[in-house]
């Protein structure tokens, strides 16, 4: 019963990394219709930024209380990935904006290649390893470990979700991504920078990548040029799970690739846990075409 | 009374003023003294941009130290960077967009049908003088360049290996509109279904596994089809891809059956009817009286390959002319309209999957015996990526298109590793192997932003009423899944 409870904590804390990256597809995915490959390397990319902030903050400036030097990192990593966001935007999907749909997914895989490469030939191709920050943790019952490190991601998790609820729901930026997601034209033609809409949502699904990257680099304390790709690939399989183009959808199927996960390297075997996820994901949308939560997609004659 | 519309009326009215208005872009004013002050502010804008991307992958560098991370700093690096993207964001507002009209590539609409009278045109007389080249191109290079024909031979197998492997994803995706982001799972299994039968029985060769290679890729790809008919477009990417990493886990994992990650050595190089490239009395060389040399090995393997894609290429051809080609190009058109015409899309797709699957597999026994060894490494979804790239970047559907797309790709980026003059200018440490990849992925995003259709834009439709034609690109639809 306890090894099945703490089972439950790290696949949570797993999904909810999981989950924030797949905002990002399924934000993306809703309004332009497309699979941001990049995506997953973007969180990379923020997960180097916020490496090398942390260090800069404490062995160059010198900085040594954590929760100060852990915000200013947060701020920074999510200001500068959302640079990067918006930049891959900007040079491989805006010139292709209503264009032929394979396109835009050749220039995004295009993207992910050009970003894991150029982080491979500036930062180099060795991992990088980070000692544990955040230590200790509480014991919920016997055998059963609840870390700082898991109610921190945790509880960040969400917190973003509630606030990213909120945005897409009241404020009229959301408004305007409800709009733009519903039809572009018609909401270009209401007075909606449709442009600007669109960079927001990249702008976002970017900053959300970057917390999770931080939380990546906290929790495993060990990251390379090369842990986009999985993590990419998961959080899509995530998004597809929970309905692609669902916000909650993309939060659930989060939780959900994460569990399997860690519940399969729990009681099955450690190296086949990328099979169970993904096997899932093929099992689900056999039965369910459109995912957990998504919207069915209307045959049009 | 409304008139005839006739093809040379254009539209009238606020919308095609809307789009006249979107194509001549605003961006920047065309002539004047405002121009140049506009191009330099945006210019700056573009530097500044660079600065604040690059300064966490430029300027700092972060590196493993006795004691923990250090930090080392480039500020040159970053500077030199933030100059040459200044430099060349100005040059290409003055000299460039200026012919383009507007910094955004306005997303020109090509549908022209242009009706080919009779005759050859520029595309077939180019791929017969391609296909005669490739006939002749082994000796071609030991005639002009015998200092580097094991390079340029291997090279050329490697593009043609390549070819292959696009022709067959070509029929899935070019023709029955299938996005399959797994491709290379058929390519492991015909590798590793030739490396297993070859190293467990001695008696099966190159030529006997290649077939039976091509079968159970096809078996697999009939496998891999079934769960994911009812699917369409993305939902269908991502699950081809889950069958990709799916596959490729596995046999990294299984390490009794495939060796794991050692993967599989000792591969036997194909004979030219029992005969060995080998030295010795009953190697080719001797049999044929010729003296011994390794580039006979090269050769007869580019043949190989050469051959094998040349047959998937005409059965490609000739399946497109048979029912079950036509019932592909239609699903990729319309699958509803075809499911009410009574074709049944369930083996339609099945078929496509399999024989795509099927050349992907004898490419695959092909790769294990050039290599002699094969490993998962060989099987990423970067390779499925490549393919998948190179079939677009050609543009889809097009046979003659996936030629060059390999040719620029794989040929260009394997240039780089002639580059070795760069060295000279930037000193020892520049190395520009290691910027292959990053150039391949640099070049993909600026390809299809220069051309979404691919580089050739043109298609021939199957079926024909009257006269052939050749089509715009955009006239087809691309691969949706549905």
């Amino acid at each position: 019963m306890d090894y099945f409870l703490q089972q439950l904590i790290n696949g949570l804390t797993l999904g909810s990394i999981y989950g924030l990256i797949a905002i990002g597809y399924t934000m993306v995915y809703g309004i332009i219709g497309m699979i941001n490959f990049a995506h997953g390397d973007i969180f990379m990319v923020g997960a180097f930024i916020a490496l090398t902030t942390f260090l800069i903050l404490t062995s160059v400036l010198g900085f040594a209380f954590l929760p100060v030097v852990l915000l200013i990192v947060l701020i920074i990593a999510m200001l500068f990935t959302a640079a990067w966001g918006w930049t891959v935007e900007r040079v491989a999907y805006r010139p292709l904006r209503g264009s032929f749909r394979l396109a835009p997914l050749i220039t995004a895989i295009g993207m992910s290649i050009v970003l894991q490469n150029f982080v491979q030939v500036t930062q180099g191709a060795r991992v990088k390893p980070l000692p544990p920050q955040i230590r200790g943790g509480i014991q919920v019952i016997e055998g059963v470990q609840l870390s700082y490190m898991q109610i921190i991601i945790i509880v960040t998790t969400v917190v973003l979700m509630a606030a990213f609820t909120l945005l897409i729901a009241r404020t009229s930026l959301g408004r305007a991504q409800r709009a733009c997601e519903q039809d572009q034209k018609m909401a270009a033609l209401l007075g909606v920078n449709v442009d600007r809409t669109i960079s927001l949502t990249f702008v976002m699904g970017a900053a959300l990548a970057a917390v999770a990257g931080i939380m990546f680099m906290l929790l495993y304390g060990v990251i390379d040029f090369y842990i986009g790709f999985l993590a990419g690939v998961k959080a899509f399989t995530a998004a597809v799970l929970g309905g692609i183009g669902s916000l909650p959808g993309a939060m659930l199927g989060g939780l959900l690739i994460g569990l399997i996960e860690v519940f399969w390297s729990g009681y099955f075997s450690v190296e086949y846990k990328d099979v169970a996820a993904f096997s899932i994901l093929a099992i689900v949308l056999i039965f369910l075409p459109s995912g957990l939560l998504g919207k069915p997609e209307v045959e049009k004659v | 009374m409304a008139q005839t519309p006739t093809s040379t009326m254009s539209p009238e009215g606020a919308q095609a003023k809307a789009e006249k208005r979107a194509e001549a872009a605003p961006g920047l004013p065309r002539t004047g003294p405002g121009r140049l002050q506009e191009a330099l502010r945006d210019a700056v804008m573009t530097a500044a941009l660079a600065g604040v991307l690059g300064f966490f992958f430029l300027a700092l560098r972060t590196d493993i130290a006795p004691g923990g991370l250090a930090i080392t700093t480039r500020w040159g690096l970053w500077f030199s960077a933030i100059a040459i993207v200044f430099a060349g964001r100005l040059a290409l507002n003055l000299f460039w967009f200026d012919k383009r009209g507007g910094g955004r590539a306005a997303v020109k609409t090509t549908a022209k049908t242009t009706v080919v009278s009779e005759g050859l045109d520029f595309m077939t007389i180019a791929g017969w003088v391609m296909f005669a080249v490739a006939v002749v191109l082994p000796f071609l290079i030991m005639w002009l360049l015998p200092g580097q024909q094991r390079q340029l031979i291997d090279l050329s197998i490697l593009i043609l290996t390549y070819v292959m492997l696009g022709w067959g994803l070509n029929i899935v995706v070019g023709l029955a509109g299938l996005l399959d982001l797994g491709y290379v799972a058929f390519y492991a299994v015909g590798a590793y279904s030739f490396a297993l039968l070859s190293t467990h029985f001695e008696f099966i060769g190159f030529w006997v596994a290649l077939p039976l290679a091509g079968l159970l890729a096809a078996i697999w790809g009939v496998i891999l089809g079934f769960p994911v008919l009812r699917l369409r477009g993305d939902y269908l990417a991502i699950v081809t891809l889950a069958f990709g990493e799916i596959i490729r886990v596995v046999l990294l994992n299984w390490y009794q059956f495939t060796g794991g990650p050692d993967g599989i050595s000792r591969i036997p190089k194909p004979t030219l009817f029992g005969l060995e490239f080998a030295r010795g009395d009953d190697g080719f060389a001797a049999f044929f009286g010729l003296e011994y040399s390794t580039i006979h090995r090269f050769i007869f393997i580019y043949y190989i390959i050469f051959v094998l894609a040349i047959v998937t290429h005409l059965v490609t051809v000739r399946l497109r002319r048979l029912p079950v080609g036509r019932a592909w190009e239609a699903m990729r058109e319309d699958e509803i309209a075809c499911r009410s015409l009574g074709i049944n899309t369930t083996n339609t797709k099945l078929t496509a999957f399999a024989i795509g699957a099927m050349f992907g597999g004898f490419a695959g026994s092909f790769f294990a015996t050039r290599q002699g060894f094969i490993s998962p490494e060989s099987f990423t979804f970067l390779e499925s990526a490549i393919i998948l790239a190179i079939v677009v970047l050609g543009g889809l559907g097009s046979q003659f298109g996936v030629v060059i797309a390999s040719i620029v790709m794989i040929g260009g980026i394997e240039l780089l590793r002639n580059l070795g003059f760069l060295q000279q200018i930037f000193g020892e440490g520049f190395d520009p192997v290691r910027f292959r990849m990053l150039f391949f992925g640099m070049a993909m995003v600026a390809i299809m932003v220069w051309k979404p259709r691919g580089l050739i834009s043109t298609r021939e439709p199957s079926v024909v009423l009257k006269h052939r034609k050749k089509i715009g690109a955009d006239m087809v639809s691309q691969g949706e899944g549905h």
